[in-house]
């Protein structure tokens, strides 16, 4: 959440502009709509902006506005409303943890150790690697706990293999989305339970 | 028309009436914060809840349901007297409650509401939310951490205004109202936020800390900053004006009202001429009423009446213009004119300087062009009906003139006369637009009619009247949308030259050559005063500005706020302002002074009370008299045939927040100018100034 409320000591650039190609993107997301119905695409073209810059800046607002010609405030109501909408900059990976009842009772106090340890950085922090934040429950109650970083979801979270995680992600190296234990969808812990053979 | 009971009262309204409304025309009033009659209907503040039946065992909210037939409304059954008590308490949960300090106390929707609706105790122990103020510009003062959300001022801001700066920011609790960059409000309308916010979470920073709704006496008076007449309440205490608030004129202002009327008032403190002053040795020296008496006498005696000429000013009182017109008349002048703008109409007909289909008339047109004219700083509330005609979408816009922002869409067709001769002509596919039109108008304003070729353009307007069939039965389609409050007035009752009289640039050339020896300004600033010469200047007025400088005897009068006068607005609606304070010092009212010295110049005038002065504008028209109706006029062509000038039509008002004595004299005003003309939009901090 912390991600989500500006920061006034952080400096907003001047200017935001679409890439060619993320523009040709946002060409067909305005596309979709009837004419006069264009400001319809401000939500994806939000999400355009913040996958290139990372974030959320006024500017990015201001221009998104311009482009849908709709008054800026209306486009800083919705980029406001939404938590997944990140109005500060983050660092290179966006770690959301999820401490709500099922990952906490499956030991993601210990996962945020290993964050803490590996990043150097508490909840609601940021350094240049990582920005590390405490979320609401992700829904993947199942294989918990579980971390959003990115747009990826890593479940079944140790100290040992979140630690390890976390580090892989901090030196570069290919990292295993999804459960860390080698856990098949959500299917039970360990292989099936029931129904193991022909009726 | 669905038939429903409402409190055991049966009421038939039309389909798609909500319960709220069909309440209130039986004269059962639902508490209400987010519902406002101008504005959307929102629904979110959820005072307005009664019980509904049939329907979900529920209460419902009364602004936003509809009523159906055969419906049974409750508005103080024990379910909808709990609901209102809880929603008034959640309401105050992040309500400071800091009434006691609060600029809306006395006149604050929730106050009143929690005392007639409410608990009389918070069971409430947790924190409070805070939230920071917001900068909105120079005039609209924050203490958001009062605000309940109702969204009213998003609304207007949005839908009246035209200025969609507001907006309500991140969710839930968090939820604020703000401007999100620091920005102020970008219209001239903004000064109705503080009357449509039901709480004090925006109050007037000019007002603020300086009185208490129940120490105000309460006069009902008219604006003329601006020729729309807004209907106003002026509030004074003691002898000074504090604030003014808009009255309700479906007919005129609706119940809005500009920034300039609202706020220039602290004019009327500043620059005030408070007695008589006489040149000696050229310098103005303050004098007693008789030695200016005698000084104008002394003049006066050794001028003819040739030389002798009036220019009448912006804010001038028909009664003053009157008997100034009968006195100098009786001196022998013929030279008159209320005009300071060198305005060009037919002076036989009032329907050439009339906007004839009336203000309300706006609201039944179909095709709208505007010539040379910028309402939204001309008349910033006709603007705003201008708007929402728009917004209905049953209206078609054109602008001939500068493309500036007027809150709505217009088609430009050009800025100059040219464009007006292409829909004269119906070469402009506009000209189709108007032909097919039910109800067409044009609205010409000073831009076009203040020019060297404006009895030409007077003509081709005239032309597209008759070629495009602007005047029909029961419809007058021609608009002349004035800037000033006195200029109807002086039109009707004639303050304008004589047989072989002057108009002003006669006046002013007269001057400059040598060939007036006196002039009598009354409260006439926007003239260019170098341009009088040698000429002896009388200067009669409320504010010291450039006429007050060049004169040889300045006279002191009273403001608006300070007399009964009559003023026609640019329909020709007479209204009255009343008198609120006393004028300042030595002052008079405008018309004694002008009986006073009729005396001294032995021309002594009969009409020794303002119902006598009044009585002399009704002989002269039925305008000025309310028991007689006022003889349809009879439409004529205008305006004389001639080449035009390619020049593009300028709007006189080049500032809005200044353009008569007092505004000029206004610091709010001065602050204004600063933020939205010169668009210095820093904020400024506690150390400034």
């Amino acid at each position: 959440m912390s991600s989500h409320y500006p920061d006034p000591n952080v400096p907003q650039p001047e200017t935001f502009a679409f890439t060619p190609e993320v523009m040709e993107q946002a060409k067909v997301f305005i596309a979709k709509y009837p004419a006069g119905r264009q400001r319809s695409a401000v939500m994806p073209l939000l999400d355009l902006a913040q996958r290139q810059d990372g974030w959320l800046s006024r500017a990015a607002m201001d221009y998104i506005a311009g482009l849908l010609g709709m008054p800026p405030i209306k486009v800083y109501e919705v980029a406001t409303f939404y938590t997944m909408y990140r109005l500060r900059p983050v660092g290179k990976h966006h770690v959301q943890l999820c401490t709500n009842i099922s990952c906490w009772l499956r030991g993601s106090d210990d996962v945020k150790r290993a964050a803490e340890e590996v990043f150097g950085i508490g909840f609601g922090q940021s350094n240049d690697e990582a920005t590390l934040e405490e979320v609401e429950c992700a829904g993947a109650c199942v294989n918990a706990p579980v971390a959003q970083i990115g747009d990826d979801y890593y479940e079944d979270l140790t100290y040992d293999n979140a630690k390890a995680l976390f580090q892989a992600l901090k030196d570069g190296k290919p990292v295993q989305v999804g459960s860390q234990i080698g856990r098949q969808t959500s299917c039970p812990e360990g292989g099936p339970t029931t129904l193991k053979g022909d009726a | 028309m669905p038939k429903l009971t409402i409190d055991g009262i049966e009421v038939e309204v039309p389909a798609g009436t909500t319960i709220l409304q069909a309440a209130e025309q039986i004269g059962i009033e639902i508490p209400r914060f987010c519902y406002h009659e101008r504005l959307s209907i929102a629904g979110n503040c959820r005072m307005c809840l009664v019980e509904v039946q049939p329907g979900p065992p529920k209460p419902a909210a009364s602004c936003a349901m509809p009523v159906a037939e055969g419906m049974t409304v409750k508005t103080n059954s024990p379910m909808a007297v709990k609901a209102r008590k809880g929603v008034m308490e959640f309401l105050l949960i992040n309500h400071p409650l800091d009434c006691p300090i609060c600029d809306q106390g006395g006149e604050c929707d929730l106050q009143d509401q929690a005392v007639a609706f409410g608990y009389d105790r918070s069971r409430y122990t947790e924190q409070k939310r805070a939230v920071q103020d917001k900068y909105m510009g120079p005039l609209v003062a924050t203490e958001m951490t009062r605000c309940i959300q109702c969204t009213r001022c998003v609304r207007f801001a949005q839908e009246v205004a035209g200025a969609p700066d507001l907006g309500g920011v991140n969710r839930g609790e968090h939820m604020e109202i703000t401007t999100y960059v620091e920005k102020a409000i970008g219209s001239e309308l903004s000064g109705n936020l503080v009357d449509l916010c039901p709480v004090g979470a925006l109050t007037s920073k000019p007002y603020a800390f300086n009185a208490r709704p129940w120490e105000l006496k309460k006069t009902e008076s008219i604006d003329v900053f601006d020729a729309v007449g807004s209907n106003i309440r002026v509030d004074a205490r003691g002898n000074e004006v504090l604030r003014v608030l808009p009255r309700l004129n479906e007919d005129v202002n609706e119940e809005w009202l500009g920034d300039k009327s609202r706020h220039a008032i602290d004019g009327l403190r500043r620059q005030r001429l408070d007695t008589p002053y006489v040149r000696k040795d050229g310098k103005l020296v303050p004098a007693s009423w008789q030695e200016a008496f005698a000084a104008i006498a002394a003049k006066v005696k050794t001028t003819s009446g040739a030389k002798m000429a009036a220019v009448a000013g912006d804010m001038a009182d028909a009664e003053s213009m009157v008997l100034l017109k009968d006195l100098l008349t009786a001196l022998g002048s013929r030279s008159f004119d209320c005009r300071q703008d060198g305005a060009v109409f037919d002076l036989s007909n009032r329907l050439s300087w009339q906007f004839n289909s009336g203000i309300a008339g706006i609201d039944e047109a179909d095709a709208i062009l505007i010539v040379g004219s910028n309402p939204r700083w001309e008349a910033p509330v006709l603007n705003a009906r201008l708007r929402k005609r728009y917004l209905t979408g049953k209206a078609k816009f054109a602008l001939i003139g500068e493309a500036t922002d007027l809150t709505y869409k217009v088609d430009h067709l050009g800025t100059g006369p040219d464009a007006l001769k292409a829909v004269a002509d119906g070469s402009s596919p506009f000209a189709a637009v108007l032909k097919a039109a039910q109800k067409p108008m044009i609205i010409l304003g000073m831009g076009a009619l203040t020019r060297k070729d404006s009895a030409a353009v007077l003509a081709l307007a005239s032309q597209v009247v008759d070629s495009c069939g602007l005047v029909k039965d029961g419809w007058n389609g021609f608009n002349v949308l004035h800037t000033a409050a006195a200029r109807v007035g002086g039109l009707e009752l004639g303050f304008v030259p004589g047989a072989n009289g002057r108009d002003l640039e006669g006046i002013l050339s007269g001057a400059e050559k040598g060939e007036l020896d006196f002039v009598y300004l009354l409260g006439a600033d926007e003239i260019d005063t170098k341009r009088l010469g040698k000429a002896f200047v009388v200067y009669q007025g409320s504010h010291g500005d450039a006429g007050a400088m060049r004169a040889d005897v300045i006279l002191p009068g009273a403001a608006y706020t300070e007399k009964s006068g009559t003023y026609l607005n640019t329909e020709g609606r007479m209204q009255r302002t009343a008198r609120a304070v006393f004028p300042i010092g030595e002052a008079k009212e405008d018309w004694t002074i002008i009986r006073a010295l009729s005396e001294v110049l032995g021309h002594t005038l009969p009409q020794n009370t303002l119902a006598q002065v009044r009585d002399r504008l009704a002989a002269i028209s039925a305008v000025f008299d309310e028991d007689t109706a006022v003889p349809a006029g009879k439409w004529g062509a205008f305006g004389a045939a001639g080449t035009t000038d390619a020049a593009a039509f300028e709007s006189p008002v080049k500032n809005y927040y200044m353009t008569d004595p007092i505004s000029r004299a206004s610091r709010t005003m001065a602050e204004c100018t600063e933020v939205y003309v010169n668009g210095n939009q820093k904020r400024k901090t506690g150390t400034h100034g």
